[in-house]
């Protein structure tokens, strides 16, 4: 019978958008918002280095970056589809957005193991 | 038979309010995408002992908006994600408010460990 | 007496190459729904408008129509709430337009016993099934609908693919497969669990948002991709496992 390859990435899609929904708001606030900002007195670059060291922060931010991609690839995907009528160009569209997750954790995976 | 056909217009998505809202959810994916981008690159910076560039470079105006609507993105993405939750996740004998609650515990939580973790000194 | 004026969308077919608006003054009555503002123009105003109609009581399912731009019943809304107006009524959307408000429904016909909606079980060996009012609470939602498409109508997936199988005829699946005495998940999956499935769906939640019935076929999709991505997983991880 024919199966769908859909639950896969719809797994990925969901785990990636739990992950996001829970971690990302408040890393981004601290980073991108407080820290530069000035409401927050950041971090020593010491902490900040054992931090990102650590194994198990490695994994988290690993898992993080991957499932992330993968939630991006997946609802970009049908927001081009749907949103911009292009479903003719699916073949294409599903190619360049998961082999973008996929490269991307590849990086995720070189940028956090040579830390 | 000449039945009529009606046509959707390339923007459908103008047409009504809750259509629009739909599309901005699923444009979070992007920031979260970026998100992805400048978590790698605050990663490699803090590997590098480049780690005081990056803060100066993430105060410049521009970086500082895309993060501003990166987060309102964000945003929308967690609250309409744990509202939609409870209705894919169905607990036998717990109702889906406990679900949805038990979201927003959660985001709480790990939100307030993530803080902790960073800041402690 | 004070009266409210009526957009109706007209096209006959041949004559029209595209549909038009014809606008007609009715009395705006308290108890009159829009469906009673059609009637009166049918029966006094101009005999060939032409519109589907039977039991004013929203359960028949036939009456859905666009109303200033929203899927409802006809027979279900009332006048009164659209005034001053004018009030803007259009055919159900995303259907091919055979004449006036008449809808081309032939697709939905022809999709809805894709998904096998009857009990598929072996009949008991005495007696009658018996089910729990716990076990009749896993569906009884899910049972309510009454096909009348006003969730195709407002899904926008369905708009851009009409491959999709689409909210109403998915909920019905679920109906059945949530239903203690009936054995047929593992029929209807690939249907279900195909492309222009519950994978289709992006949830828009617009189809739970237009359901005169309380059904939630978002919520009913959304389920049935949890439950489908598991069963996936299972057939991977044990290819030839204890699948019935």
């Amino acid at each position: 019978m024919k199966r769908s390859p859909e639950p896969l990435v719809w797994l990925a899609f969901s785990g990636g958008g739990m992950a996001a929904a829970l971690l990302v708001p408040v890393l981004l606030f601290l980073f991108g918002l407080a820290f530069p900002l000035g409401w927050i007195e950041p971090p020593s670059e010491e902490h900040l280095v054992a931090l990102v060291r650590h194994p198990i922060t490695k994994l988290v931010l690993f898992g993080l970056c991957a499932l992330g991609l993968f939630h991006f690839a997946h609802r970009f995907r049908y927001t081009l589809y749907d949103g911009l009528k292009l479903k003719r160009f699916a073949v294409l569209i599903a190619a360049v957005c998961y082999g973008a997750a996929v490269v991307g954790s590849v990086a995720s995976a070189i940028v956090l193991l040579s830390v | 038979m000449t039945a009529y056909r009606q046509h959707i217009p390339l923007f459908w998505w103008l047409r009504q309010w809750s259509y629009l809202v739909f599309v901005l959810r699923e444009l979070s994916s992007v920031f979260v995408a970026w998100f992805v981008v400048y978590l790698l690159m605050l990663v490699s910076a803090i590997g590098d002992g480049t780690y005081a560039d990056f803060q100066a470079w993430s105060g410049h105006g521009w970086v500082l908006v895309l993060n501003v609507v990166a987060l309102a993105f964000l945003l929308l993405h967690a609250v309409t994600w744990f509202a939609l939750a409870p209705r894919a996740m169905v607990v036998p004998h717990v109702p889906p408010w406990v679900v949805l609650v038990a979201h927003y515990l959660a985001w709480i939580v790990l939100s307030a460990g993530v803080a902790w973790v960073v800041l402690l000194r | 007496m004070s009266t409210i004026t009526m957009e109706v969308t007209r096209y006959r077919p041949g004559e029209d190459s595209e549909p038009t608006v014809q606008s007609y003054e009715v009395p705006l009555r308290k108890e009159w729904a829009v469906l009673d503002g059609l009637n009166h123009i049918k029966d006094h105003l101009d005999g060939t408008l032409s519109y589907r109609w039977s039991c004013r009581m929203g359960i028949c399912g036939s009456c859905g129509m666009t109303v200033n731009g929203r899927p409802v019943l006809s027979c279900a809304s009332f006048l009164v709430d659209y005034a001053p107006g004018p009030v803007r009524v259009e055919p159900l959307r995303n259907f091919p337009v055979i004449r006036d408000l008449v809808v081309d429904i032939s697709d939905f016909m022809e999709k809805l016993p894709r998904v096998k909606p009857w009990l598929i079980a072996d009949p008991p060996e005495e007696g009658e099934f018996l089910q729990t009012p716990e076990e009749m609470d896993e569906y009884k939602k899910y049972s309510m609908c009454i096909n009348c498409m006003l969730c195709y109508s407002a899904c926008p997936v369905y708009a851009l693919e009409p491959e999709f199988l689409g909210p109403a005829a998915i909920a019905l699946g679920q109906r059945y497969n949530l239903d203690s005495r009936d054995h047929g998940a593992e029929d209807r999956r690939d249907v279900l669990a195909s492309a222009e499935g519950a994978w289709a769906c992006t949830f828009v939640g617009e189809c739970s948002t237009a359901c005169p019935k309380g059904v939630d076929p978002a919520g009913a999709i959304q389920r049935y991709k949890l439950t489908a991505a598991v069963a996936a997983m299972k057939d991977f991880l044990m290819p030839r496992g204890a699948r019935r």
